[in-house]
C-alpha cells in the first residue's frame, strides 16, 4: 500500500495508524471462533420455521396437531401466539412475525416448532398442514409503477418514490447516448447462517444472544413482536460470521424469543445454508433507463435517469436503498442539469434489503456504462472522459448539496492510470492463470485481453435527516499495577475489526496499553448499525469523545495531585506528560486507585431530509470514493472469464487501520467481482432457483486476483481522525471496472449483470 | 440408523446381501449431503473406508485396475502419468477437501449426469467390476449410467475397482463451468486418442454421460493414422459438430442447452488437438 499523504494525529504503539493483530483473527483462520451458531445451553431445545413453499398465496388454514404430537415437541406457534404487534420492519412495520391469512414470498415464516433434538423439530415442522389457495406473483417493478396488478400492501406497491431535480429540464445536447441496464438479485453469502440463542429470565423477561448488526433497533422490533417493555428484553452480541447488510432484518430474533417464553426453556435456532438464502434480504434487482447527453468534448450536459429497484415482499430498507440510488445515480460526475426518478417497489419476490453498497452499487453500473458509452460516442478514451466531468471538493450533487469535504475522482482515476499494467501472458501453460482455470477449457484459443475503468462514490453514515448517534462508556483504572482501560459501546463487530479499531483510538488518546472491549450488548445505549460505512465514523467518534473526557478528568486530577497548571498536562505511554517538563510520574501512581468513567452520545453533524418533489437537500454527511482498473482475459469462444488485474484507489480520508482497510478494499472488490461475473440469486415467478452454494458461486482464490492498491489520505475536517468511511466503496467501482474490461474484449454491449457464458456466447 | 463398519470385502458383500438396503458410504461427499437435505433416510450406512483393497490401485499388462475407494487426490499425485485423462477430471472435482475424500467409486455409485469422470470412464473404454455375494462381474462404463442418477448395479452388489487402459497416445479432458474453481460441470467432454481406439464422451449435456459413437468413428476414419501431422481446421470442426449433436441438453440454472450444446463443440475442437498433440508425441517418443 502508498500512503500518499501525510499521516496525522498522535502515533502510540498499536495506536491509530498502526496495524495490530485482531484478537479474532487466529482464532477465525484456526476454526476456535465461537459463532452464535456454537451457542449452547443446558436443557435448550432447537426451534425450527415453517415457510411458505409460494411466493403468493392465501392461507385457508393452519392445523398444528399433528406437529404437536410428536414426541420431544415442546410448542408450535402460529401468528395468534405472537403477544404484541405482528408487525416488524427496520423502516414501515409491515412484514408479519408469523404469516396470518397471506403469504406474499416463498420462505416466508408461517409457524414455529421447538423440540428436544433439532431433527425432531424439522420432522415435527413438516406434519404442520397447512392450506393454501395459490395466487399469481406480481413480479414486475415497472408494472408496480404504472399502478398495474394487485396490490400487496394497503398503500399500494410502490414503497418509494425518489425525484431528482436539478437545474433545467428540458435540455439538449450535441451527443446522447441512452442505454437499459440490469442488475441481478445478489445475496450477501456471508459465511455464518442465522442463528442465536434465547434465554427465558426469571423477570419474565428473555436474553438474546444473537448474530446481528444493530442490537437496539433488533430490540425495539423485538419488544414491539412480543408486547414487553424494552427492559425485559435483552440482547447481547454473538460470534458473527459476517454481515454485508444482510443481518440488518430480523431472522431468529422475534420467533426464539417466542419460543423461549412459551416453553419456558433456552432456545436455539440455526438456519442452514438453504434455509439461510429465505431468512434474510438480498440486494435490490434493478432496471434502469440512462440518458446522457454532452457537448462534442464529452462535458456532460444533463443526465437523466430511471431506476427501479424491486424491494420484494415487504419494505425492509427500500426506502433508504432507492433514496441512494436516486441522490448518487449520476455518481461522482459534475452534472449541471439533472432529472432522476427512482423507484422502490413492493413484489412478491424475495425481500430486499440492505447489502454492502445500498443502491449505489445499482445506480454505478449504469452510469458508469453510460460514461463509457460517450466516451465511445464523442471518440475519447474512457478515462478521459471520466476526468472531463469529474467532481471534486465545491461540486454541487444533483441534491444541491455542496460536497464540502476532498472529492479526489480526478486524482484516483490519474493514479490508477498510472499503475503498471499486468504483463502479457507468457511462459509455460499455467491453467490456473487462464479462463477457465483447471477446468482446461483453453490452452490460449480464444482468449482476448482488455482493459476497463470505473469509479463510483457512495454515502457514509445515515443520511436524509436521520438521527444518527452512537454511544460509548470509556473507563479508565488501574488494574493489577497498570492502568487499564475499558470500552463498552452496543457496536456490532460484523468481522470488520471494530473491537481492534476502539482499543487503537484508546490506546492513542489516553496512552495506555490494555484496552478491554466488553461485550457488546442492550445495556448501554444504541450505536446504531454496522453499516453504511459508518462505525469507525461512528462508534469510533464515540469511544474517542468519551476517551476526550476521561483524559480531560485524569489531566484536571494530575493537576491537583501533581501541583502542576493542568493546561499542561497530557498522558502518553502510561505517563503523565508536562509539556515542560517532560515525564511527570506513571499514570498508574497518578490513578492510585481512583477510576475515571465517562459515557458519551455521539453525532455527526446534521442531514436534511429530501425534498420530496424536487429531491434537494443536505441529506448526506460524507462522501466515499473509490476507483477501479479491471484486466481481464476473455475466452471469447467460450465465455468465460479470468479477472488478471483488480487494481483500486480510494481515498480513506485517515487510515487507522492500514491493514484493515487493504482488507475492506480486497474483500469489497471481490463481491464486485461475484456480481460482473457469476454472483445471482436467479428467480422465475418469485421462486428461487438457486438457494445453495451449489449454484449460487461466489468468487474463490482462482477467480480473484491479487490486487494493487493505493491508499489515499485526504483528511475530512468534518470526521474524527479526518476519516472517510471504508467498507462499501470498493463494492461499487469494481463491477463496471470488470464489465467494461469485458466489453473491450468482445465489443459487445453487455447492458446486465452478471454477465453470463451466453451474453458473451450469444447462445 | 445403523452403522457398519466392515473391514474386509467378503464381510462388505456379506452384509451388502443380508441388507441391500444399506448405503455404502466411501468419502461421504454425496451421502452426506444427501442426509444432510433430509433427501434420504437409510436404515444403515455401510462404510466402506476399512476396507484396504478398495483403496489401492495396480498396473498389469497395460491395465490399470483402481480401487472403488481411491481418494482424486492420489489419483492426481499418483496416477498422473498412467491416467492422464482419469487426473484432468479428478483435478477439476471440488476443492482439496473433497478431493481428498471423493472417490472415483462414489462418482459411479452416484452417477450423476454432471460427474466428472465419467467422460474420461467411458472414453478410455474402462470397465466397471462389481461384487456381490453371488459373485463378480465387469460392466462396460457405456452400459453403467442406465438414467440419471441412476446405475447397472444390483442392490446387493458393490463397486470394487475400475479397469482402464494406462494411456499410450493423447487423452483430454476438459469442463465448463461459471467459475475458475470448484463448481459442477455445466458441461464436459473427455477425448482419448490411442492406435486404432477413438473414445470421445459428453457429459452433463443429457440424461446420462454418453459416448459420442458418430462422432468417434470420424475421427477413426478420418484422423491421418499414419502420418501424423497438424489437424486440418475443416476436421476439427466437424468433429465438433458431430460431438454437439450428439448432445440432448436441458436449460437449468447453470446453463442454457443452447450454451451447452455449442460449448461442447468448442471444446471438441480444442481437447482434440491437445490430444491429437498427444498422440503425435507418442508416436514420435516410440518411432
Ligand atoms: C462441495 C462439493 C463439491 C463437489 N464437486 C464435484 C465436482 O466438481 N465434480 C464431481 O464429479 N463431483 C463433485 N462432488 C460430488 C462428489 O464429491 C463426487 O461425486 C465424489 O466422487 C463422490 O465420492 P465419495 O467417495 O465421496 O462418495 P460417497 O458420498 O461416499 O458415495 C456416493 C454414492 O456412491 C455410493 N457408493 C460409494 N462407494 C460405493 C461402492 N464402492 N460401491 C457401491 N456404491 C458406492 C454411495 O452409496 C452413494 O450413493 C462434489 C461434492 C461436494 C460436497
Amino acid at each position: 500500500m502508498t500512503i500518499s499523504t501525510e499521516t496525522t494525529g498522535v502515533t502510540e504503539a498499536q495506536g491509530i495508524g498502526a496495524s495490530p493483530v485482531r484478537p479474532d483473527g487466529t482464532m477465525k483462520v484456526r476454526g476456535e471462533f465461537a459463532y452464535s451458531s456454537d451457542l449452547w445451553h443446558e436443557d435448550m431445545l432447537w426451534g425450527a420455521t415453517l415457510r411458505s413453499p409460494h411466493p403468493h398465496a392465501r392461507i385457508t388454514g393452519v392445523d398444528i396437531a399433528a406437529a404437536l404430537a410428536v414426541p420431544g415437541v415442546y410448542a408450535v406457534l402460529t401468528h395468534a401466539d405472537v403477544p404484541g404487534v405482528n408487525r416488524y420492519g427496520l423502516e414501515h412495520p409491515d412484514q408479519p412475525v408469523l404469516a396470518e391469512d397471506v403469504v406474499r414470498y416463498q420462505g416466508e415464516p408461517i409457524a414455529l416448532v421447538a423440540a428436544d433434538h433439532p431433527e425432531t423439530a424439522r420432522r415435527a415442522m413438516k406434519r404442520i398442514e397447512v392450506g393454501y389457495e395459490v395466487l399469481e406473483p406480481v413480479t414486475d417493478s415497472e408494472a408496480a409503477v404504472a399502478g398495474q396488478g394487485p396490490a400487496l400492501h394497503p398503500g399500494g406497491n410502490v414503497v418509494r418514490h425518489v425525484p431528482i431535480r436539478r437545474g433545467e429540464q428540458n435540455v439538449t445536447a450535441d451527443v446522447v447516448v441512452t442505454g437499459t441496464y440490469e442488475v441481478g438479485m445478489q445475496d450477501q453469502a456471508f459465511l455464518g447462517p442465522e442463528s442465536g440463542l434465547a434465554v427465558p429470565a426469571e423477570d419474565g423477561g428473555v436474553d438474546l444472544y444473537v448474530a446481528t448488526q444493530w442490537l437496539h433497533v433488533d430490540q425495539q422490533q423485538i419488544v414491539a413482536a412480543l408486547g414487553l417493555p424494552p427492559e425485559k428484553v435483552r440482547l447481547t452480541l454473538a460470534g458473527v460470521g459476517g454481515a454485508f447488510g444482510g443481518r440488518e432484518d430480523l431472522s431468529i430474533q422475534v420467533h426464539a424469543c417466542l419460543l423461549a417464553l412459551h416453553t419456558g426453556k433456552p432456545v436455539k435456532m440455526v438456519y442452514n445454508r438453504e434455509e439461510s438464502f429465505y431468512g434474510h434480504v438480498h440486494r435490490h434487482p434493478a432496471r434502469m433507463y440512462y440518458e446522457h447527453g454532452a457537448d462534442r468534448d464529452g462535458r456532460l450536459v444533463y443526465v437523466k435517469a430511471k431506476i427501479y429497484l424491486d424491494g420484494g415482499a415487504y419494505a425492509s430498507t427500500t426506502a433508504a436503498v432507492a433514496g441512494n440510488a436516486a441522490t448518487l445515480g449520476v455518481g461522482p460526475y459534475d452534472v449541471p442539469n439533472v432529472t432522476v426518478d427512482c423507484w422502490g417497489t413492493y413484489s412478491n419476490n424475495p425481500p430486499c434489503g440492505a447489502m454492502r453498497g445500498f443502491g449505489a452499487v445499482q445506480a454505478a453500473f449504469g452510469y458508469e456504462s453510460q460514461m463509457d458509452r460517450l466516451a465511445e460516442a464523442c471518440g475519447l478514451d474512457p478515462v478521459e472522459v471520466r476526468l472531463r466531468n469529474a467532481m471534486s471538493e465545491g461540486t454541487v450533487m444533483p441534491t444541491g448539496q455542496v460536497v464540502d469535504s476532498a472529492a479526489p475522482v480526478e486524482e484516483l482515476l490519474t493514479r490508477l492510470r498510472a499503475m503498471p499494467l499486468p504483463a502479457e501472458r507468457s511462459g509455460e501453460l499455467d491453467l490456473r492463470r487462464l479462463p477457465g482455470g483447471v477446468s482446461n477449457t483453453t490452452h490460449g484459443e480464444g482468449v482476448v485481453r482488455g482493459v476497463g475503468y470505473a469509479v463510483g462514490i457512495k454515502n457514509i453514515c445515515f443520511s436524509e435527516g436521520f438521527d444518527d448517534y452512537s454511544t460509548a462508556r470509556v473507563r479508565l483504572e488501574a488494574v493489577g499495577g497498570e492502568p487499564a482501560a475499558t470500552v463498552q459501546t452496543a457496536a456490532c463487530e460484523v468481522g470488520q475489526g471494530l473491537v481492534t479499531i476502539l482499543q487503537q483510538i484508546i490506546r492513542t488518546e489516553l496512552g495506555v496499553e490494555q484496552v478491554t472491549i466488553l461485550p457488546m450488548d442492550t445495556s448501554i445505549g444504541s450505536a446504531g448499525s454496522s453499516s453504511a460505512s459508518r462505525q469507525t465514523y461512528m462508534t469510533g467518534g464515540a469511544v474517542r469523545a468519551a476517551a476526550l473526557k476521561v483524559r480531560a478528568a485524569l489531566v484536571a486530577h494530575a493537576a491537583r495531585v501533581l501541583g502542576h497548571e493542568h493546561t499542561e498536562l497530557s498522558v502518553a505511554g502510561g505517563k503523565v506528560v508536562s509539556r515542560h517538563d517532560g515525564v511527570l510520574a506513571d499514570l498508574v501512581d497518578v490513578l492510585d486507585g481512583e477510576a475515571f468513567d465517562e459515557t458519551v452520545e455521539w453525532r455527526h453533524r446534521p442531514t436534511e431530509a429530501l425534498d420530496p418533489e424536487t429531491g434537494q437537500g443536505n441529506a448526506h454527511v460524507q462522501y466515499g470514493f473509490a476507483a477501479h482498473r479491471a484486466v481481464v482475459d476473455v475466452d471469447t469462444e467460450l465465455g468465460l472469464v479470468k479477472v488478471v488485474a483488480l487494481d483500486c484507489v480510494q481515498d480513506v480520508g485517515k487510515a487507522l487501520n492500514p491493514q484493515a482497510v487493504l482488507g475492506q478494499i480486497q474483500g469489497g472488490s471481490a463481491q464486485g467481482l461475484g456480481l460482473a461475473v457469476m454472483e445471482e440469486i436467479q428467480t422465475r415467478g418469485g421462486v428461487i432457483r438457486n438457494p445453495s452454494f451449489t449454484d449460487y458461486l461466489i468468487p474463490t482464490v482462482l477467480d480473484m486476483p491479487p490486487m494493487r492498491i493505493e491508499v489515499l489520505e485526504l483528511a475530512d475536517p468534518h470526521a474524527p481522525y479526518g476519516l472517510r468511511g471504508v467498507g462499501e466503496p470498493p463494492t461499487i467501482s469494481s463491477t463496471p471496472a470488470i464489465v467494461a474490461a469485458i466489453r473491450a474484449a468482445t465489443g459487445l454491449a453487455l447492458d446486465r449483470v452478471p454477465v453470463r457464458p451466453e451474453h458473451l456466447t450469444g447462445t | 440408523m445403523d452403522f457398519l463398519r466392515p473391514t474386509s470385502l467378503d464381510e462388505a458383500l456379506a452384509i451388502k446381501a443380508q441388507r441391500p438396503d444399506a448405503v455404502p458410504i466411501a468419502g461421504g461427499t454425496d451421502v452426506m449431503v444427501e442426509l444432510n437435505f433430509d433427501h434420504r433416510r437409510p436404515e444403515a450406512l455401510l462404510d466402506l473406508t476399512r476396507i484396504g483393497e478398495l483403496a489401492e490401485w495396480s498396473t498389469l499388462d497395460g491395465t490399470v485396475t483402481l480401487g472403488a475407494g481411491v481418494p482424486y487426490a492420489r489419483v492426481i499425485d499418483e496416477l498422473g502419468d498412467a491416467l492422464p485423462g482419469l487426473a484432468m477430471a479428478a483435478r477439476t472435482v471440488g476443492s482439496p477437501q473433497i478431493r481428498n475424500r471423493g472417490t472415483v467409486g462414489g462418482n459411479l455409485g452416484a452417477a450423476s449426469p454432471a460427474g466428472d469422470t465419467h467422460p474420461v470412464l467411458l472414453a478410455t473404454g474402462a470397465r466397471v467390476e462389481v461384487a456381490s455375494v453371488r459373485g463378480r462381474r465387469f460392466i462396460a462404463a457405456e452400459d453403467f449410467y442406465t438414467g440419471v442418477k441412476r446405475n447397472a448395479l444390483e442392490p446387493d452388489e458393490l463397486i470394487t475397482a475400475v479397469r482402464l487402459p494406462a494411456a499410450t497416445g493423447g487423452e483430454q479432458f476438459a469442463k465448463i463451468g461459471t467459475r475458475n474453481a470448484m463448481v459442477i460441470a455445466v458441461c464436459s467432454f473427455a477425448i482419448v486418442l490411442r492406435e486404432g481406439h477413438v473414445g470421445a464422451a459428453i457429459g452433463s449435456a443429457a440424461p446420462t454421460p454418453r459416448r459420442v459413437g458418430e462422432a468417434e468413428r470420424f475421427l477413426l476414419d478420418e484422423l491421418p493414422w499414419d502420418a501424423p501431422a497438424p489437424l486440418a481446421d475443416s476436421l476439427k470442426r466437424r468433429f465438433g459438430d458431430l460431438v454437439a449433436s450428439a448432445a440432448t441438453p436441458i436449460d437449468d440454472v447453470r446453463g442454457s442447452a443452447a450454451y451447452r450444446t455449442h460449448a461442447l463443440s468448442v471444446l471438441a475442437r480444442r481437447t482434440l488437438t491437445w490430444a491429437w498433440d498427444g498422440y503425435r508425441g507418442s508416436v514420435l517418443q516410440c518411432a
